[in-house]
């Protein structure tokens, strides 16, 4: 068995899917705590300082090609592997009721992960590449804080990223305890555990991110 | 129990072969008894359009009893009917109720080619078993049944996914058509018992490979599977069918 | 002709062995020149192909279902036997020899029943070998249950699904060879005629169910693994599938057909709903073991069971055969429930049925479990739910299956039981090499008439079945191949394919245009019906000889006014059922003059004008101990060949579970 023959696999893809997921599922958790820091309240000094150190610390500059090529393989896989599914039933059923079977989020990674992808492009041409051409351009330090109050002064902006954090919620929702039966994990005992966290974790994500654009919209925190 | 007789209109699914394009055709059944089984009142139907001088609805069915896996029908938007655990040739009439309309339709998989109406070729699922869905033991080899001693619960989960009866219901429901359900039972039977250990590794990988070979689609855990298999099969299977292929896949010295 | 079972000679224990130290063998490169077709693909079929297979031999292998895996052996519910006496409670070879002898009612053939004894143990060893999850105990080690008509525990069982497991494990057995090919699997084939060259079986023809077409296949051998023909009564515990057509043509192509009417009417079955039902479901006899079978004391008793106190029911097999009590042989407690019946002590709403009752058996373990978990003092519910639990690991699928066609919950009120056709131990006349008396020709498992006698005991068809396919057929078709490494493959262009593939294709073409009025099903459920009534569980002459009239009659209205819709050239499920149907009226025909000839009660035969005064069967052995083998001479006219048994060992008593 070759490499390329195992990742291309159908399993093998899957394993792509629920290793590059449980990786951004770790990375969330950062996102969500450094970004977490605007809520201390001290007019995004502790939070700019975060931020300089993961721009700045070579370490966490390449975990980010590490996060990048990730996030780049969950996206193509996920995309890929929709439409070789959707491949697999050429006729459709005239009548079908998978509510019977199934949870509508479960069937809907697709679009949910669709949702996502576009609001990461939205997210990323707010933040992410701003501060890259200030890195680069060797300008003063960008102020990330000042930016988001910039961007969350606009109500649909808000509006879009509380749908983005929504679509977020339901994919974590499902992805969690997907990708431990990904890989291969599935246990009387542990499975209903991994499940809680599953939901504590995409709960308490998704509340830290949707906090953030509506208190700095509300002016809660400055 | 009580039983009551109703009508129903039913709309079935008419393709003649394999390379004509099908359609709905609705037909009215009077004077249906509760007590009667669904494949009952489909032969109740065949035999009235046969004295019509029409062709009867053609169908997979064998046993009647839930067990052979051969009946196969797309009962109102759920494989096998509204019953949990039950197959199309155990469903009853009394799950209906007077005036009720039943869509009935194939199974719709690109590995499950229709053959005529509602029967498809489920050949597919034989040539995963071929692939590697046994243990290697001629006959008259087999050292006594007693020799080894098998941990029981080992011995009752290996027996929950060898109750498989391969009718492809999995397959039908699954929004991805995929067959892991089916193969995930077999790779789990025989991984759990010893006498399957010695080929554990090429079972997994052989298996995969063929059913990636006939157009099945991929696992995406909404786990719609178990909900409608007949047998209850668990999706536990494709768990340990997943783990059995990460490890053969990253051990595994042949190239 | 005189029939010769090639018995071999030598001490009862000794025959097989001797036997296998002697047989002629073909040597490897041989094999490889030798082609074997396999029809069927049960638990004997799917177990000779696999085994021939492995010893190099090119085998063909067909069904007329979708899958192999899906022979109507995957319905057996309750187990399999083997002598294997895990439970050191007396069991040995011959004690299965002598209760298999004794419970087909002296009418099987001594040194046949007793290989299978023989080579039950090695049976429970391949299988567990192929990963067949057979129920185990806490140690590990295999658990047993007792089934009807013995007293020791020697049944191997998967819950209430060993023929499932048996049947994957043989089938598993068998896509292993069409992988390494050297089997050829033809699915949804149906055999349709045996070729016959120089007077031997040369091949087959078999039609493509898809579309239509047929074709010609050569062997060397072919092997009939076809199964039995239950469903000649239309309602029966076979398959809708399940059919004659391969013994019967191979019958009229010159193999003689023994004891057709031996067939086994099993106890406890779901009764018939209504006109409507197209099969009956078996509730596994296993049940026995905890249910108490009963009826109302009082006839035309119209109370709701659980409203009928214990001193009012008549738990009748307790009463008549208190050694045996709810476990005696199959035929004796079917007959004792259709004379209840009779006699208007039947329940439920056709009065057609007796009570299958739980309850004591789950108050029973309910205490044990009590106990066990040393809960004191517990009360009525507690042990009731315990009791549940215990009950529903043991039979929980057969209760699901019960419920989902019946409605009722067998836990809370007792299940409605009735006996149904279930098997037939009559079937192609086969000698101890399980050779027709076409050369060339073999029957294997419930295809042949060999090891049950006039009633089978439960969990030994299975064990049959995979005795013939595993460990006998591999040894005694060599003995014939070894002669015919000269033979080179014949051609299917030779005149003898030719001429048979003609007769089929102008046999399909005559049923396709007689366009008539009637459809297939109606003739079939005609059959059906004077089949039960005339040649059921009781027999007497005067309804038989009507029975042959009517169905001569059948045949010809059959002939000219059934309807086929459809074409020849494609899927046509009505034209297949057609074929089949004409076949079974044939075979009527024949069972009800085998009926009129025995003028005997043996095990499942049971003739009005031979019983004892208290309504027991009873036997003659001085005229009737012999297998009838009936050898076809055309349109309804047969020969009757006598085999004479002899009985060296298991001396003939009348039968007696008292």
């Amino acid at each position: 068995m070759t490499w390329k023959h195992f990742f291309t696999s159908s399993i093998g893809r899957k394993f792509i899917m629920g290793f590059t997921g449980i990786f951004l599922i770790l990375f969330l958790i950062i996102h969500a705590g450094i970004n977490s820091c605007i809520f201390l309240n001290d007019h995004g000094v502790t939070f700019n300082k975060m931020a300089h150190f993961m721009s700045h610390n070579w370490i966490m500059r390449f975990l980010e090609i590490g996060l990048f090529a990730g996030l780049i393989a969950h996206i193509i896989q996920g995309l890929s592997l929709t439409f070789q599914n959707k491949k697999a039933r050429p006729v459709e059923y005239y009548f079908n009721q998978p509510s019977k079977n199934s949870k509508w989020y479960s069937r809907s990674m697709g679009i949910l992960g669709t949702l996502l992808l576009l609001f990461l492009v939205m997210h990323l041409s707010h933040f992410y590449v701003d501060t890259k051409v200030a890195l680069y351009s060797g300008d003063k330090p960008h102020d990330l804080f000042d930016e988001m109050k910039e961007v969350f002064s606009i109500k649909w902006v808000v509006i879009l990223y509380l749908v983005g954090v929504v679509s977020l919620f339901w994919h974590l929702y499902h992805g969690f305890q997907s990708a431990f039966q990904t890989l291969g994990i599935n246990h009387k005992r542990y499975t209903p555990l991994i499940k809680t966290i599953g939901t504590v974790y995409a709960l308490i994500i998704c509340i830290l991110f949707a906090l953030m654009p509506v208190a700095i919209h509300l002016q809660w925190i400055n | 129990m009580e039983h009551y007789n109703m009508n129903l209109t039913l709309k079935v699914w008419r393709q003649k072969n394999n390379q004509s394009k099908g359609k709905f055709e609705t037909y009215p059944v009077n004077n249906i008894s509760s007590e009667m089984s669904f494949l009952e009142m489909i032969d109740v139907l065949n035999e009235k359009l046969i004295e019509e001088g029409n062709e009867p609805i053609a169908f997979d069915h064998d046993c009647r009893e839930g067990i052979c896996g051969m009946c196969s029908m797309f009962i109102n938007g759920q494989a096998h009917g509204p019953w949990q655990q039950n197959t199309t040739c155990q469903l009853h009439m009394r799950a209906f109720k007077d005036g009720d309309t039943i869509v009935v339709e194939p199974w719709r998989s690109a590995a499950f080619p229709v053959v005529k109406d509602l029967v498809v070729d489920r050949s597919s699922f034989d040539r995963i078993i071929q692939a590697g869905g046994y243990i290697s033991v001629n006959t008259g080899n087999a050292v006594d049944a007693n020799a080894i001693p098998i941990d029981k619960k080992d011995a009752d989960d290996a027996f929950m996914a060898a109750a498989c009866i391969g009718c492809g219901a999995c397959v039908a429901t699954c929004k991805n058509g995929s067959a892991m359900l089916f193969v995930g039972a077999k790779v789990s039977q025989l991984a759990l018992l010893p006498q399957g250990a010695p080929e554990k590794e090429s079972r997994v990988l052989n298996m995969i490979a063929q059913m990636d070979k006939e157009g099945f689609g991929n696992c995406t855990n909404t786990y719609a599977c178990e909900a409608e298999c007949p047998k209850g099969i668990s999706v536990s299977n494709i768990a340990r069918l997943n783990a059995e292929y990460l490890k053969a896949g990253l051990t595994t010295e042949e190239k | 002709m005189a029939l010769d079972a090639k018995i071999p000679k030598g001490e009862m224990d000794k025959k097989w062995t001797d036997y296998k130290g002697h047989v002629k063998l073909v040597n490897p490169a041989n094999k490889r020149k030798l082609e074997v077709i396999v029809v069927g693909t049960g638990l004997a079929g799917a177990s000779a192909a696999a085994s021939l297979g492995e010893l190099g031999y090119k085998v063909k292998a067909f069904c007329f279902q979708d899958s192999p895996r899906r022979a109507h052996s995957i319905a057996a519910q309750g187990g399999i036997n083997a002598a294997k006496n895990y439970q050191n409670d007396g069991d040995s070879v011959f004690r299965l020899f002598y209760d298999t002898v004794k419970g087909g009612d002296y009418r099987a053939r001594e040194a046949n029943v007793h290989r299978l004894a023989e080579v039950s143990t090695s049976i429970i060893d391949q299988c567990v070998a192929q990963g067949v999850p057979f129920a185990r105990e806490y140690g590990g080690l295999l658990s047993n249950r007792s089934f009807g008509g013995t007293q020791v525990q020697r049944t191997f069982y998967a819950a209430g699904q060993t023929g499932q497991q048996l049947l994957l494990g043989a089938y598993s057995a068998l896509e292993r060879q069409v992988a390494l090919g050297n089997v050829k699997m033809y699915s949804r084939h149906e055999m349709l005629d045996i070729v016959k060259i120089d007077g031997k079986a040369r091949g087959i023809i078999a039609r493509n169910l898809v579309n239509g077409k047929t074709e010609r296949h050569f062997a060397h051998a072919v092997l009939l693994c076809s199964g039995g023909y239950g469903n000649v009564f239309y309602l029966s515990t076979n398959a809708m599938g399940s059919n004659v057509t391969a013994a019967w043509k191979a019958h009229k192509k010159g193999a003689f057909f023994g004891n057709p009417c031996f067939t086994q009417i099993h106890p406890t079955c779901i009764p018939v709903s209504g006109d409507h039902q197209s099969k009956l479901t078996l509730m596994s006899e296993s049940l026995r073991n905890d249910g108490r079978i009963w009826v109302p004391k009082q006839k035309n008793d119209n109370r709701k069971p659980t409203d009928i106190p214990e001193e009012e029911r008549d738990y009748y097999l307790e009463r008549r055969y208190p050694a045996f009590g709810n476990l005696v042989p199959r035929d004796v407690a079917s007959r004792a429930a259709k004379e209840r019946c009779d006699e208007g002590y039947g329940v439920g709403t056709t009065k057609m049925a007796v009570y299958l009752d739980f309850k004591d058996a789950i108050m029973r373990y309910g205490r044990t479990e009590a106990g066990k978990t040393g809960i004191a003092n517990a009360d009525e519910n507690k042990i009731f739910e315990l009791g549940k639990q215990v009950v529903e690991e043991k039979y929980g699928n057969l209760f699901e299956m019960y419920e989902k066609i019946t409605g009722e919950n067998p836990y809370l009120t007792p299940m409605r039981i009735y006996p149904a056709v279930h098997y037939t131990m009559g079937g192609l006349w086969v000698d101890y090499e399980l050779q027709t008396t076409v050369p060339g020709l073999y029957a294997l498992g419930e295809a042949n008439f060999s090891d049950h006698g006039a009633n089978r005991l439960g969990a030994s068809a299975l064990m049959q079945g995979l005795a013939d396919g595993y460990f006998v057929i591999p040894y005694t078709l060599g003995n014939y191949l070894a002669d015919e490494i000269r033979t080179s493959s014949i051609s299917t262009d030779h005149d003898a394919f030719i001429q048979t593939e003609k007769e089929v294709n102008e046999r399909l073409s005559k049923l396709m245009n007689i366009k008539g009025k009637q459809t297939v099903e109606s003739f079939h459920k005609k059959l059906g019906k004077i089949m039960w009534d005339k040649c059921g569980m009781a027999r007497n002459e005067q309804g038989l000889k009507q029975a042959i009239d009517e169905i001569r009659q059948l045949k010809q209205e059959f002939w000219s006014d059934v309807r086929i819709p459809g074409e020849i050239n494609e899927f046509n499920p009505e034209l297949d059922k057609a074929g089949r149907v004409a076949d079974f009226i044939e075979l009527g025909e024949l069972m009800c003059l085998d009926a009129l000839d025995r003028n005997e009660s043996c095990g499942g035969h049971f003739r009005e004008e031979s019983q004892t005064e208290d309504g027991e069967a009873k036997r003659d052995d001085d005229n009737f101990s012999y297998v009838a083998a009936w050898q076809n001479n055309g349109d309804s006219q047969w020969t009757l060949h006598k085999e004479g048994l002899s009985f060296e060992i298991v001396k003939p008593t009348q039968r007696s579970y008292k």
